[in-house]
Formats: C-alpha cells, sequence, structure tokens
C-alpha cells in the first residue's frame, strides 16, 4: 500500500490540463491537430490516476515498484512526443519562412524595377 | 567576341559593405557579359544600400535566412529569368572573378553541370589554418567516397552550374554552410561535377562566417547531413 496523495495530485493536475487544453480550443488559441497530444496526455493520466488497480497492473507489468511513479513516467513520455511534434513542426514553419522570404526578396525587386524609373534605389542616398 | 550563355553572377552577402562594392567592379571588369545580382541576406551595416547603388539585381532578404536559403534565392531568381549558367562568387572577395572566365568555359567544355573552383587541386599559395584543412580533408574524404570521384574542395563556394542545377537548387538546396552537402547532393541527383584550380584571395573584408569555436558545430552537422543524405530519396536533376 502507498500514500494517495501523490495520485489525487496527478489526478487533479490532469483534469486540470483535459480543461484548459479543451478550453483553448474551444476559444480557437490552439488548433485541434496540436491538440490532439495533450488531449491524450490529460486522458492517459485521468484514467490511470482514477483505478488504482489499473495503475498497479500497469507498474508491475513495466516494473515499477512504487505505482504513482508509473505517473510521472507517462507523463514525462507524453512530453517528449509533444515536444517532437514541436520539433518537427518547427522545422517545417522554418522552411515555409525560408520560402516567402525567397519570395518577398524576388517580389520587391522585381516591383521596384517595374514601379522604380531606372534604377530602384533608396530615397536616402548618401555617397560611399 | 563569341556568343556567351546567358550568365548570372550571384554574389550572397551578409555585411560585406567594405568588399562589396569591390567585387561588383571586378566582375563586371572580367565577366562583362554576365547579369549580377546581389543577395543582402539581412545585413544590418550599409551592404542593401550599396547593393540598390551599384544597379545589380538587388534581392534583400526581409531577414538573415543563412547563405544556403540566400543562395537559393539566386538560382530562384536566375532560373525564372532563363539563365543558363549560375555562378556564384562570395561577397568577402575571397572568390577572384579573373578565375569566372575558368570556370564558366569549363562548364561549355560539356563534360560538367558544376565546376567547382578548387584552392587544393593544385598549391597556388592559398594558405589554410591547418585545423581547418585537417577539416576540408576529412570532408573531402568522405565526399569522395559518397560521390565516387576525387573531390579536393567540398567547402568551396566558387562555382559556376549549368541550367540543370539552376533548377536543381531551386527546387533543392541545403540551409546553412550548404557547399559540402550540395556536392554530395549533385552527385547523388545525376549532376556531374568537374574542380578546376583557382587561386583564391585572403579575405577582403568583413568576417567568415565559420569563427573556430563554430567549427566543431560546422563538422558534425555537416558530417550528419552528408550520413543523413545517403538514407535520403534525391530528386533526379
Amino acid at each position: 500500500m502507498y500514500d494517495d496523495r501523490p495520485v489525487i495530485m496527478v489526478l487533479v493536475a490532469a483534469l486540470g490540463l483535459f480543461i484548459v487544453v479543451f478550453e483553448l480550443v474551444r476559444q480557437r488559441k490552439l488548433k485541434e491537430q496540436y491538440s490532439l497530444l495533450w488531449l491524450a496526455t490529460g486522458v492517459a493520466l485521468v484514467v490511470l490516476a482514477a483505478s488504482r488497480r489499473l495503475l498497479d497492473v500497469v507498474a508491475v507489468a513495466v516494473g515499477i515498484a512504487y505505482p504513482p511513479t508509473a505517473l510521472f513516467l507517462l507523463a514525462f513520455g507524453f512530453l517528449l512526443l509533444i515536444v517532437l511534434q514541436f520539433s518537427v513542426v518547427i522545422s517545417r514553419l522554418s522552411n515555409e519562412n525560408k520560402k516567402l522570404a525567397q519570395e518577398v526578396a524576388i517580389l520587391q525587386y522585381e516591383l521596384r524595377r517595374i514601379a522604380g524609373d531606372g534604377e530602384p534605389g533608396e530615397t536616402t542616398d548618401t555617397e560611399v | 567576341m563569341r556568343d556567351y550563355p546567358k550568365t548570372l553572377v550571384i554574389i550572397p552577402a551578409y555585411n560585406e559593405e567594405e568588399s562589396l562594392a569591390h567585387v561588383v567592379a571586378l566582375i563586371r571588369e572580367h565577366v562583362p557579359w554576365a547579369d549580377i545580382a546581389v543577395i543582402d541576406d539581412g545585413s544590418q551595416d550599409a551592404t542593401g544600400r550599396i547593393a540598390d547603388r551599384l544597379g545589380v539585381i538587388a534581392l534583400h532578404m526581409p531577414f538573415n535566412v543563412g547563405i544556403g536559403a540566400a543562395m537559393q534565392a539566386g538560382f530562384l531568381y536566375a532560373a525564372r529569368h532563363g539563365y543558363q549558367v549560375a555562378v556564384q562568387n562570395d561577397g568577402d572577395g575571397q572568390h577572384a572573378p579573373q578565375e569566372i572566365p575558368h570556370l564558366v568555359a569549363a562548364l561549355l567544355e560539356g563534360d560538367a553541370d558544376i565546376v567547382v573552383g578548387s584552392r587544393y587541386l593544385e598549391p597556388r599559395g592559398y594558405i589554410t589554418p591547418p585545423m581547418r584543412r585537417f577539416g576540408i580533408i576529412v570532408l573531402a574524404g568522405v565526399i569522395s567516397a559518397i560521390t565516387r570521384r576525387r573531390v579536393t574542395d567540398p567547402t568551396s563556394g566558387f562555382r559556376a552550374g549549368s541550367r540543370r542545377v539552376i533548377e536543381f537548387c531551386a527546387r533543392l538546396y541545403p540551409h546553412d554552410y550548404p557547399e559540402p552537402e550540395s556536392v554530395a547532393l549533385f552527385a547523388r541527383a545525376g549532376l556531374r561535377l568537374k574542380e578546376i584550380a583557382v587561386t583564391m584571395n585572403p579575405r577582403y573584408g568583413g568576417q567568415s562566417s565559420i569563427t573556430w569555436w563554430r567549427s566543431a558545430y560546422y563538422m558534425v552537422k555537416v558530417l550528419l547531413a552528408l550520413f543523413i543524405g545517403l538514407l535520403r530519396k534525391v530528386p533526379a536533376a
């Protein structure tokens, strides 16, 4: 037998997480596609923390002597997944960002060439 | 004067106010048939204003995107405007524009899609610090093994590419420290690479984008990119 308090703490925190994430999605501050892993984290933690028996089974299955630790391990695993997802998304965004920057540079030059008479120069030219 | 192919000399420039005008003047002198594009990669100094005043094709990146993405903007421009040859000539004055006609002539021989100006193919008095030289030799070994041909200067950004290379690079070009990776990429895309010996200057102004403490990161990043690149599908050029 072990102290219930860590499990209750995780249960409360996970419920809070679930509600906050759900609310962020509802308010369109978080995109559904990025909320999935967060919601899965919340659900998994709530289910395990709410059912003492299930938690014990999982802990025994992976050889963890003190079952509440399994909750933290699970949370840690989900966090790794979420952070990895962020890295992937950041890479994609930076690639898209790069393409936009290239297009902006080219468009700006062509626009100035079309609009400007002669050389596309600065209005604040000073002698070199 | 013979018929020259429509040529774009692309100058990637990040904070090169001291050398840029000089580099452009040399290119105009030695490669008068070429158009010149300066890619101002979000410089904080006067590079952008100088580029505008010089009357070249001045592409201003809205922020610093790194040399790979900056060069790719040049390739993109070259691809869309029908250039047959693109030459990369760095804005720091290290590349001697006198050599550009040799690069282009070697390209026009037709047995290569990309011609790289090598500092090490024959001794031309270019002095490389020992650690950097060691790093380049390691990279040259790895890349020679990957591409199954002798590459002596995989970090050289002094190169001339054909229309096929322009179109390929406009689609796919490595991000930062792009030269070694692109050499491997070209080989895997079926683009033929040839090196010719060139003379390079010591840096004219500015400072190298590779400081000593970044060298370790550089090596790790480039080697990682090379090895992962081997496991990647590369679209045929």
